[in-house]
């Protein structure tokens, strides 16, 4: 029964792993003006799918209406949120997809050069994906200037940042940079870049092929469109589900629980954790819960000690060190929640850590500092005891 | 290879300029097994580029080891989906079938078994990447068998 209703439910959408031509989706995008372009992607109201959402339309304006010699659009695939698999999915399954979102991009900034920045965890995807990108490279030859190549990383979840992945691509520390500059004006090697999210990139591919207002009519008025989630954890049929945006977690729980849900954690390590009582509240979309897709369930044979202590000892590793909000910060709450477990500091210590999660928030660098109260917050509120006790 | 041979090659594929630095690492990385401090001088000296800025690199990536490592880098997720599914059992089995702990290489030389963050296959953990390898759904028992096999291909006596 469950099963029926979420195949309907791909299938109402059914976009990014639908099987369609690249090429010659490729060619007639090709034919659409760069302006018009923009204006569809605008009408769609297309979003990075990575996390941080910003529009996709503006990115790619700002990025076309820089000055540069020379312009570089980007691939996003370092997936290292935990929890998200999905980018991983779609290379593997439809990379052409990806790269002929890519050129569309291309076309539409004006950028003669694109890479794919490829996280080194998945470093066994890269000669099927090197050899796809050559059978591209030749083919779309004579019908735009542009040539794509591999980045390999190599085990950095900050390089997810775009400025970080920028730096990692220039061969330095993958360190946040300071914003502005935006890197839709100095990106890589100082020059105009667009970093897209691997699935964004093929979403713009689907909206050039099925029209913008096919795109804009999924979803709900502020989350426009679709999404491909990794589902994992305390689920009867973990994977990957490409569904409409703005589902609530109520809904989302009937359909991929395991019948004893506690809590889910949207959107990864920094995301949110949602408590059983506020999933008929709570919306996956902008105007609830954003996510890049990641969605963990637990149940209550669950310590949620033991799932925020997994993320701050994530967060200590991946931290990149350079400012000292989130490289203290981290350090700070996982020795907070351990001396409070064991009694070495009352329970009101975690009052002191919450309010230092408010200094993170506000004077990290990046999105990694500046995210890591997300789960600490939400964690501690909802399961106060568990944490304590 | 010798280190400076090695290095002329990793850098005549990869480019010489500033950007390529993380590829002529990662080459020599898979090629010699490690990033030793002599390694790292003769890329700084060869690339033009300080040493510190080359060790700097370097040692920000978990991936490009500056400390010896075995012939075959172990590294089970350590994320919350794969510990859910029981990836301490795993590592368990791991080590003491290599008579190691986390973090540590066999006497032989030939593993290296570590943890790592999230390796992207959380719907079939608990996983494990052997060098560029990615194995899922692991049991105890199935890690193991993956390493014997390995050891086989090698031709190790136990």
């Amino acid at each position: 029964m469950t099963r029926e209703r979420i195949s309907k439910m791909q299938e109402k959408v059914n976009l990014i792993f639908s099987e369609c031509d690249s090429m010659e989706l490729l060619e007639q995008a090709l034919k659409v003006e760069p302006q018009q372009i923009l204006k569809m992607l605008l009408t769609s109201s297309l979003r990075g799918r990575g996390g941080a959402g910003f529009l996709t339309s503006l990115k790619w304006k700002f990025a076309s209406e820089a000055d540069g010699n020379r312009k570089f659009v980007v691939a996003n695939a370092d997936e290292g949120e935990p929890g998200t698999f999905k980018d991983r999915e779609i290379l593997d399954k439809v990379p052409c997809k990806v790269l002929a979102g890519m050129a569309i991009c291309a076309h539409t900034i004006g950028a003669r050069e694109g890479y794919i920045y490829l996280r080194g965890e998945y470093n066994y995807m890269k000669k099927s994906l090197q050899q796809k990108l050559d059978e591209f490279n030749d083919k779309i030859k004579n019908m735009l200037d542009f040539t794509i190549s591999i980045k390999s990383g190599s085990g950095a979840y900050v390089c997810g940042e775009e400025t970080a992945l920028i730096e990692s691509m220039e061969g330095k520390r993958g360190e946040p940079r300071n914003k502005p500059p935006y890197p839709v004006t100095e990106g890589y090697l100082g020059f105009p870049t667009v970093v897209n999210n691997v699935e964004t990139l093929v979403y713009v591919a689907m909206i050039m092929k099925h029209g913008a207002a096919h795109f804009a009519s999924l979803g709900t008025e502020k989350s426009k469109g679709a999404k491909v989630f990794s589902v994992s954890g305390d689920t009867p049929i973990p994977g990957i589900y490409e569904l409409e945006m703005g589902m609530n977690l109520a809904e989302f729980v009937e359909l991929f629980g395991d019948g004893d849900t506690k809590a889910v954690q949207v959107g990864g390590a920094s995301g949110f954790c949602v408590p059983r009582r506020k999933f008929a509240e709570t919306i996956i979309g902008f105007e609830g819960i954003p996510t890049g897709g990641s969605m963990m369930l637990f149940n209550s044979s669950r310590s949620m000690y033991n799932v925020l202590h997994n993320y701050l000892e994530f967060f200590c590793e991946e931290s990149c060190g350079q400012c000292t909000p989130c490289r203290v910060g981290c350090q700070q709450l996982r020795n907070g929640i351990e001396a409070v477990k064991q009694r070495k500091l009352p329970p009101s210590h975690l009052d002191v850590l919450s309010k230092m999660t408010r200094t993170m928030k506000i004077a990290s660098k990046c999105g990694l500092g500046q995210s890591v109260p997300n789960s600490f917050n939400s964690i501690v509120t909802s399961f106060k005891e568990e944490i304590i006790y | 290879m010798s280190i400076s041979l090695s290095v002329k090659t990793a850098i005549e594929e990869s480019g010489n300029s500033r950007e390529n630095l993380m590829s002529v690492l990662q080459i020599i990385r898979s090629d010699l097994g490690t990033l030793s401090p002599a390694i790292l001088t003769e890329v700084a000296d060869q690339m033009g580029l300080s040493r510190a800025d080359v060790y700097g690199t370097a040692t920000f990536y978990s991936f490009l080891e500056t400390t010896p490592v075995g012939k075959y880098s172990i590294r089970i997720c350590r994320s919350i989906s794969c510990d859910m599914k029981n990836k301490n059992a795993v590592r368990e089995a791991l080590e003491n079938h290599l008579f190691i702990k986390k973090g540590e290489t066999t006497k032989d030389g030939m593993f290296t078994l570590t943890e790592t963050n999230c390796l992207g296959h959380c719907h079939e953990g608990p996983v494990m990447l052997v060098n560029d390898e990615i194995h899922t759904e692991l049991t105890p028992d199935s890690a193991v068998k993956i390493i014997e096999e390995i050891r086989i291909r090698e031709g190790v006596d136990e």
